[in-house]
């Protein structure tokens, strides 16, 4: 009876609860209803656009990287369905082309303002904020209406549905995502800076169209970007994660963060893919190949002056070299634990002297991705191997060999835990648990193949 | 049933060196440029990564890079009246296969010819008087010059980013260079890769000797290069697998790493793999072709149409598919007539295997392919007088080692035995104390020398095989003899404690067993006159003005270098004439 009794009684106290949260959604549903808002005005037309203002479109379309996310590789430009992975399940890019039935054809200039900076689509929904607009609430009006031209007359129509997001009930509903735009999106404002022009120009690239903070920034337990711009304090761009890479600090910290990297030497990153010390990797090789190597000298220069002017997050010591692993291993001695390893399975690219070979294999001495706290990017390099981008007049692309089949998680502890004590680095030890961890983590075991490989399309 | 494709404004058949130099000189002119393939598609990465390259039981014996010899292969014998047999496995010469040919697993010698050698018949019969050539040698002109050549020669070398020093600087001779070669406008894009030890001790021998050693021009580049394309090679770290193996330095020069980043991001050019050509096609006239037919991965014949045809295939198989396709008159070893399959010649080399004792320490696993080895050209081409020797042609020789593999490049003195207890001790004791001293000569074309269809033996598509017609004659027994002295003198100098000796001597058959070169040549030669040569001086058939023909199968007779310098000088040539004059107007570029 007692058993009965007092279930029953919890039964009617857990009833009691369901029906108050019930009432609380239902509620919180009402209010993504009435107050749909948002800014904005989705009637909004634009004038006919000029031809330059196509071309400029296409050009801030590159600085934007759209086709990074909304084109499959091999597939038609601008079509979307690329799948994303996200914490709820996998969601894919929409179709983007100006097809009226498939694409954005019959998006009003006023439309298409409201997806681009704050997130809302024509049928009145809020966008997964995969869509960096917190960033590009920052661009300027002449330019959302650049990129409407273009999208609307520069891009050749794709007849290509939707793919419905890969997102179990209750995660799926969208509502909950107004939430999240109230509490995170910022307002849309160009970013405002003052002073130094080339300045204010490269942090208006970086905030917005950039939207380099999107992987470079940390972010929050509720996946917004802890901070936006310079002005809210020192997370901004000072580290992240993206796809399982990680997303380095592009601040002032001297060993960590671009502290030791000249202001040309960013440029030519970006350009390029690589320089004369450094190669780019992982999740900003598409940013290069879609992006940064289309950019005009003059607004590459703009971001590496921006970035360069952002003070550290972190107090570090400079990186000095230190020629005693350099000198140990030229006399034969490999008595430190993994200086074996590096000898058989790095040096011939990367030399006992740890400096590679300028635009083909990095050096490995002062790199800030070896001194960071995180080295999980170093672990993944060495597993899967890696290959350069393309990028402007820089066709070559160098891949590394992974290594995953021929090192245990030891080894590839022990080697980068040598390199990060090498050279005058000072990135720490790697453990064999850091390692096993990233080991099956996706992309697990992508081919290294250059992009123009017609095996690198095939499934 | 055959599929037809969409029409090409050119069609490549074959993409090694010469189909992917034509292929981004005729896209960059505009025209829609389509490759075939046999075989597959491959590149550096991860086809010949570290370490799985640095494997000389798969590449060196099993020769993973190499055509599958089941599938298609060459018969062979010895003379006219005897019967030709299959070559059943890999010895004297070694086929590419797949996306990058035979410029995947060279060793990057990139050598000029001289400039007698262009024009070989008519500087051997002005010097020496035209009796002083056996009857029954037909060596021949290029029909091109040096002079009209070097541009393209140097255009080639700064694709490669070849690593060089200049011996002769528009006329100036340079120190520590090739005092015998042609003058060149321009000096090597790369300075020379650094010699090993054993090149340093043979170089100090020859010049001690009064003779001009140098360090031999190499594809192996002595230093990251970016060519003219923009494509960057990586320097070459001397890893000893380089001859038979892909380089996974990205170092080696090949269409891989010079010209695919370039062109194979080309919107106008496309690349066809697993696509066998079998036959160039003609229209009703024969005198102008409509293009291929192939056949696919799926055994399907496809007919490919293209207004402009370049046969770009290994120098063997250019001359088959001429000969499979009915165009130009087969060589008749009776009469001399006929011009498909005339003058093939092969190369002659001998090795002085030069051993030490334990106080010089060489290590023999640094070796690049072709950097990092000296050489001596005091006794190549016409570079000295002839006159009381009784023979044309000569051999460099070079001293210093391209690796220490344990199979194949393991060396031990002369009446040691070939396996067991002895042969380990004699390995071990001279490992790190020896290295080689060996000649690289030419071979003259002769009237029964020459290349045509088997009677007898097909392929897995049921096409006749190539039948190669091949033997030494003496002039070459005499080359050798003359040159390998020459080679002692300078292995006596380095002072040995012990050598061995392998030298080609009269009574010696041809034995396609043994590995010497791997350059074949002839059987669609280049040349004045349609009565005694295939294709013309651009490279294109005399009987077909729309058909191009690159590669070895161009030379009149086998020079004492490795072609591929040539090769790559004149397929610039070639495609510049298509380009500037061809296009413009099509048809034949020289009046027959």
């Amino acid at each position: 009876m007692n058993t009965v009794a007092r279930r029953r009684r919890g039964g009617g106290g857990l009833l009691r609860v369901i029906v108050i949260l019930i009432v609380l959604v239902v509620l919180a549903w009402l209010a993504t209803h009435v107050f749909r808002g948002g800014g904005g005005d989705p009637s909004a037309t634009a004038p006919p656009p000029t031809p330059e203002q196509v071309r400029q479109g296409e050009y801030l379309a590159r600085i934007g990287d759209c086709a990074a996310c909304h084109t499959v590789p091999g597939g038609k430009q601008f079509a979307g369905g690329l799948p994303i992975a996200s914490p709820i399940g996998t969601i894919y890019t929409t179709n983007i082309t100006p097809d009226p039935t498939t694409g954005s054809g019959d998006y009003t200039y006023g439309q298409f303002e409201r997806a681009v900076r704050r997130g809302i689509n024509a049928a009145g929904h809020t966008l997964y904020p995969a869509m960096p607009y917190p960033s590009y609430a920052h661009v300027s009006d002449q330019d959302i209406q650049a990129l409407y031209a273009y999208f609307m007359h520069g891009v050749q129509p794709v007849q290509q549905a939707n793919k419905a997001e890969d997102i179990s009930w209750p995660l799926s509903m969208r509502w909950p995502l107004v939430y999240w735009r109230w509490l995170f999106a910022p307002k849309v404002a160009p970013v405002e800076g003052g002073g130094d022009p080339a300045l204010a120009h490269g942090q208006y690239l970086v905030e917005g169209l950039g939207h380099c903070g999107a992987c470079h920034t940390p972010r929050a337990f509720t996946l917004q970007e802890k901070a936006l711009g310079p002005q809210d304090g020192s997370a901004y761009l000072s580290g992240g994660e993206s796809d399982n890479w990680v997303a380095p600090s592009l601040r002032g910290e001297l060993a960590s963060g671009l502290g030791s990297v000249g202001e040309e030497e960013l440029v030519e990153l970006l350009k390029t893919g690589r320089n004369e010390r450094s190669a780019v990797f992982g999740g900003m090789s598409d940013v290069i190949e879609h992006s940064t190597q289309y950019m005009s000298d003059e607004d590459l220069a703009a971001i590496a002056h921006f970035l360069k002017s952002l003070p550290a997050a972190r107090e570090e010591a400079p990186l000095t070299y230190d020629p005693a692993t350099r000198d140990a291993l030229h006399g034969g001695n490999v008595s430190a634990p993994g200086a074996q390893l590096y000898v058989d399975n790095c040096a011939t690219c990367h030399r006992t002297d740890g400096h590679g070979y300028g635009q083909v294999f990095p050096a490995l001495a002062g790199n800030p991705v070896l001194n960071g706290p995180d080295p999980g990017s170093a672990i993944r390099l060495v597993l899967h191997g890696g290959t350069m981008p393309s990028g402007r007049d820089a066709p070559t692309q160098f891949s590394m060999p992974a290594f995953r089949e021929r090192l245990t998680d030891q080894q590839v502890a022990d080697v980068l835990s040598f390199v990060r004590a090498s050279w005058g680095n000072r990135g720490g030890a790697v453990s064999a648990q850091q390692v096993a961890r990233l080991r099956s983590l996706p992309p697990e075991g992508k081919t290294t193949m250059t992009g123009y490989d017609p095996r690198a399309q095939q499934p | 049933m055959t599929t037809r494709m969409k029409p090409v404004d050119a069609v490549i058949v074959g993409f090694g060196w010469t189909g992917a130099i034509h292929g981004l000189e005729l896209a960059n002119a505009g025209l829609n440029v389509l490759a075939l393939e046999r075989g597959a598609y491959r590149d550096t990465s991860p086809d010949f990564s570290y370490p799985h390259n640095a494997d000389e039981l798969a590449y060196g014996i099993r020769g993973e890079l190499f055509q599958p010899l089941a599938r298609e292969t060459v018969t062979v014998r010895h003379a006219l009246t005897d019967t030709a047999v299959p070559y059943r496995q890999y010895g004297s010469f070694l086929f590419g296969n797949n996306v990058g040919g035979a410029g995947i697993h060279w060793n990057g010698q990139h050598y000029r010819p001289s400039p007698e050698d262009l024009e070989f018949q008519s500087h051997i019969s002005k010097r020496y008087g035209q009796k002083f050539m056996p009857a029954d040698m037909q060596i021949q002109d290029y029909g091109v010059s040096y002079t009209e050549l070097e541009p393209f020669l140097e255009q080639f070398e700064y694709l490669c980013g070849t690593s060089g020093r200049a011996g002769n600087l528009n006329g100036e001779i340079k120190d520590g260079g090739n005092p015998f070669e042609g003058p060149r406008q321009k000096d090597y894009p790369n300075p020379p890769v650094a010699d090993t030890y054993g090149a340093k001790l043979f170089a100090d021998a020859a010049r001690a000797l009064g003779m001009h050693p140098f360090p031999q021009p190499s594809d192996n580049a002595s230093r990251p290069y970016t060519n003219p394309h923009g494509v960057r090679l990586g320097p070459c770290n001397l890893c000893g697998y380089c001859e038979r193996f892909g380089c996974f330095m990205y170092s080696k020069a090949s269409p891989q790493t010079t010209l695919l980043p370039v062109l194979m991001r080309k919107p106008n050019f496309a690349l066809r793999t697993n696509s066998h050509v079998i036959k160039i096609n003609l229209d009703s006239t024969g005198k102008r072709a409509t293009g291929v037919t192939y056949i696919d991965a799926q055994g399907q014949q496809v007919e490919q149409p293209a207004d402009l045809v370049i046969v770009s295939a290994f120098q063997m198989h250019n001359v088959r598919l001429m000969l499979l396709s009915g165009i130009g008159t087969p060589y008749d070893p009776a009469t001399g007539k006929g011009v498909i399959g005339r003058n093939y010649a092969y190369q002659m080399m001998s090795s002085i295997g030069v051993f030490f004792d334990q106080d010089v320490a060489i290590n023999p696993f640094i070796g690049g392919g072709s950097g990092g080895v000296q050489i001596v050209d005091d006794f190549n081409s016409d570079h000295f007088d002839h006159a009381t020797h009784g023979f044309v042609g000569g051999a460099y020789i070079y001293g210093g080692q391209t690796g220490g593999r344990p199979i194949q490049q393991l060396i031990v003195p002369s009446g040691t035995p070939g396996w067991g207890a002895a042969w380990k001790k004699a390995a071990k004791e001279n490992y790190l104390h020896a290295t080689t001293v060996a000649t690289h000569g030419s071979v003259m074309a002769y009237r029964d020398r020459y290349l045509d269809l088997d009677p007898t033996y097909k392929d897995a598509f049921g096409l006749p095989l190539l039948r190669i017609t091949f033997d030494w004659h003496d002039n070459e027994y005499k080359m050798s003899q003359f040159v390998t002295d020459r080679a002692q003198e300078i292995v006596k100098q380095m002072k040995p404690k012990a050598t061995s000796l392998t030298l080609r001597k009269p009574g010696d058959h041809y034995d396609i067993r043994q590995y010497q070169t791997t350059h074949t040549t002839g059987g669609v030669i280049q040349g004045a006159s349609p009565e005694t040569s295939a294709l013309n001086r651009f490279q294109q058939s005399w009987d077909v003005h729309n058909l191009f023909v690159t590669g070895a199968s161009a030379f009149p007779q086998n020079l004492g270098y490795n072609p591929t310098g040539l090769i790559g000088g004149l397929t610039y040539w070639s495609a510049k004439a298509i380009r500037e004059t061809y296009l413009k107007n099509p048809g034949p570029l020289v009046q027959a």
